[in-house]
């Protein structure tokens, strides 16, 4: 047990897999010598070998199409694309080939690969280096799609998805890489693909989301819990599939909801989760549907940045207003 | 078994063989002696000192940015140490009317073209009036390789308007082992279109050296299989530089088609201001010979020998830069921040009703 960051909890995650299972392989841009951009990838060429963890050329669509290659030849690959925004070069080799290998093949054969990428915003980057695509993939049959609020998760998130023999989206936090440190077992566990964790208990509100979202739910539910208002937090953590019935449980439960989310509103996530529960749960709602996300323009430049996403004080006023509906 | 039969084709051979007609074209040695005298010829004392010029204004802006940048003044910036030949050499071969197409790295080209240094640093801060400027050029590109195959559609359209103007674009030694600098190659191939592709070979795409991009020997052998001429030429050498950008210019200006550069030299420190540690990925054995291979040596040293330059000369004008950058930052700073609002606005012609409600939303929000 040791204090780890959620990039030093991923490291971890992948040092297992690389030794349990001599398949795996590591590829990417820079993640070698460099251990990725993030450091992430930090050490592993050195201790399984540039066989096992390796540079790639600049080119996202020949990384993921290598890695649909390297699944059909019996190895399982863990590719990294440096920043989500350049899964745009990929599109085809992730929703056009690994998401429907398996299909295709009338699951005789699967696509074992986890792509890692790095997303969100609030770090100040340059264009395109902060995004939540989340929308657009989640809209992918074929796809699995998660990603962990804190590196508790991230560790056992990362084994559990390279572990499947589906192909998952593992979207990591740049925020939180290394703003937040949890106790982290040195031994393997797995954290579940599909089911969300209730991570704070309550009675009167149930806040869903995801990833930093989760955290700024947190806040706000400490500050409610000060005036007696006890609310639930949800952490997605799978955002496909979508673990409806924890959340179906939590609302019958607190009759209140609040679906929050980084991303842009239209399309994706958050309209799943409010559909779902409109679909299946309506009638144990006292309130309508409430959601914070952020407004549909493209991601913003740096500048704009942290009006444009959604903090605390947005959710807080949610909730105030569900509550008193 | 068969019989010892003679190889239908020699593999090995033709592998040997490729890239090899490829010798960097060069007019002033790193010991500043001049190797093409004929070519030397064609430059004017005047030029010359100008060119000289423009590699201190380019390493002056780089000396200068990075401080700002390390006092957090600034966003996004990617140094330009060791590039200054490569870059000032090439850009200065088009003329105004040619549309630049721009990568990360190419701040100064975009500034040389007809940009502010303002607008550079509102661009490093994430600010759309960054991407505002006069120049007839796009914005720096930040998904490498787009600006390839954009290029091609550029080119086609200054052919199609029946314009005297060129499409430029410039990538990396890492770019080009994107499939869009391939495709951007082949499209104005196919088309006859006027472009003129510049590949700054610096040695690295981050930490990832040339030789592990691409087994080819050269990155201008690439052009071949498009079709399109390509040249390699000495990046360190300004006067190498301009000439060979400007023929190539002048080639595809002339309907011609398109032409390919790929460009010799060397990113002497990190990838970006965001700092990674070159040391990580590379020996101080490997760096200094081409420390020593500065560009700015050699034509410092020819002009001075001529009695052109002095250090004196050098010093006062890098005074003079600095100074100009220190106005471009305060220009920058006078600029109101960028608003939610506005980019809402930006994202449509016309604002769509879902959007027309968020902007009521955010004017509420951000008049706070
Ligand atoms: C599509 C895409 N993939 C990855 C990156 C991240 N990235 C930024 S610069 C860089 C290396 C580029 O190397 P090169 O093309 O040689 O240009 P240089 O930085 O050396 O000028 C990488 C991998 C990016 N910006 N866009
Ligand atoms: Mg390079």
């Amino acid at each position: 047990m040791a204090k780890k960051s959620y990039i030093q909890a991923i490291t971890d995650g992948l040092d297992i897999l690389l030794d349990e299972d001599p398949k795996t392989l590591i590829f990417g841009e820079d993640v070698g010598k460099n251990g990725g951009v993030f450091r992430t990838t930090q050490g592993l060429q050195e201790k399984y070998g540039e066989d096992r963890v390796f540079d790639t050329p600049l080119a996202e669509s020949g990384i993921l199409g290598l890695a649909v290659g390297l699944g059909l030849t019996g190895w399982r690959p863990i590719p990294e694309i440096q920043f989500m925004g350049f899964t745009f070069e990929a599109i085809d080799s992730i929703a056009g080939q690994m998401a429907r290998m398996r299909f295709r093949f009338g699951g005789q054969k699967n696509s074992p690969v986890t792509i890692r990428t790095p997303f969100g915003g609030g770090t100040h980057t340059a264009e395109m280096h902060a995004d939540n695509l989340e929308n657009f993939f989640t809209g992918v049959p074929g796809l699995r799609v998660v990603t962990a609020s804190n590196p508790y998760d991230a560790k056992g998130l990362i084994i559990s998805a390279v572990e499947n023999n589906d192909p998952v989206l593992f979207m990591e936090n740049l925020k939180l890489y290394r703003s937040m440190k949890d106790d982290i077992p040195d031994e393997k566990y797995t954290v579940p693909l599909d089911t969300a964790k209730v991570v704070r208990e309550g009675t009167d509100v149930t806040i869903v989301a995801y990833s930093a979202e989760v955290n700024e739910s947190l806040t706000v539910a400490e500050k409610l819990a000060k005036e007696n208002i006890s609310a639930e937090v949800i952490d997605l953590r799978s955002l496909s599939p979508i673990d409806t019935d924890t959340i179906f449980a939590s609302v019958e439960k607190t009759h209140k909801v609040v679906v929050v989310q980084e991303a842009q509103k239209m399309a994706g996530v958050g309209a799943v989760v409010a559909s779902e529960i409109s679909e299946h749960a309506i009638m144990s709602l006292d309130a309508p549907i409430a959601r914070v996300a952020a407004p549909n323009s493209v991601y913003p430049f740096a500048q704009a940045e942290n009006v444009w996403i959604p903090n605390a004080d947005d959710i807080e006023v949610k909730v105030r207003e569900t509550l008193s509906y | 078994m068969a019989k010892d039969s003679k190889k239908v084709v020699d593999f090995a051979a033709i592998k040997a063989d490729l890239g090899k007609d490829f010798k960097p074209v060069q007019i002033l040695d790193n010991d500043a002696k001049v190797v093409n005298k004929e070519l030397m010829a064609t430059f004017s004392d005047e030029q010359l000192v100008d060119f000289m010029k423009k590699l201190v204004w380019e390493r002056a802006l780089h000396e200068q940015t990075m401080n700002f940048s390390r006092q957090g003044r600034l966003g996004f910036y990617a140094p330009t140490l060791g590039e200054e030949a490569s870059e000032m050499g090439t850009v200065s071969a088009f003329k105004e009317n040619d549309f630049l197409l721009p990568a990360y790295r190419d701040l100064p080209q975009l500034i040389q073209h007809g940009a502010t240094v303002a607008e550079g640093y509102l661009w490093s801060r994430g600010h759309v009036l960054g991407n505002q400027f006069k120049a007839r050029a796009i914005m720096p590109q930040i998904i490498i390789g787009a600006q390839m195959v954009e290029t091609a559609g550029v080119a086609l359209g200054l052919k199609k308007n029946g314009e005297d103007a060129v499409a430029f674009s410039y990538t990396g030694d890492g770019g080009t082992s994107q499939g869009d600098t391939y495709e951007g190659m082949n499209f104005a191939g196919a088309y006859e279109a006027p472009a003129v592709f510049i590949i700054q070979n610096n040695g690295y795409a981050i930490s990832v050296p040339r030789p592990k991009q691409t087994a080819a020997v050269t990155l201008a052998q690439k052009a071949v299989a498009a079709g399109i001429p390509s040249v390699q030429v000495d990046g360190m050498d300004i006067l190498a530089c301009y000439a060979v950008a400007k023929e190539a210019r002048d080639f595809a200006a002339a309907g011609n088609g398109p032409v390919m550069i790929e460009t010799l030299t060397y990113r002497f420190g990190a990838h970006s201001s965001a700092g990674d540690d070159p040391s990580r990925y590379r020996t101080k054995e490997e760096e200094q010979p081409w420390f020593e291979n500065d560009p700015l040596i050699r034509m410092r040293k020819y002009l001075t020998d001529k009695g052109q330059w002095s250090q004196e000369t050098e010093d006062a004008y890098v005074e003079e830069c600095k100074n100009s950058f220190k106005d471009a930052l305060k220009d920058a700073d006078a600029v109101a921040p960028e608003k939610v609002t506005d980019m809402l606005k930006n994202t449509f012609e016309v604002p769509t009703p879902d959007i027309a409600k968020q902007i009521a939303e955010f004017e509420e929000k951000e008049s706070k």
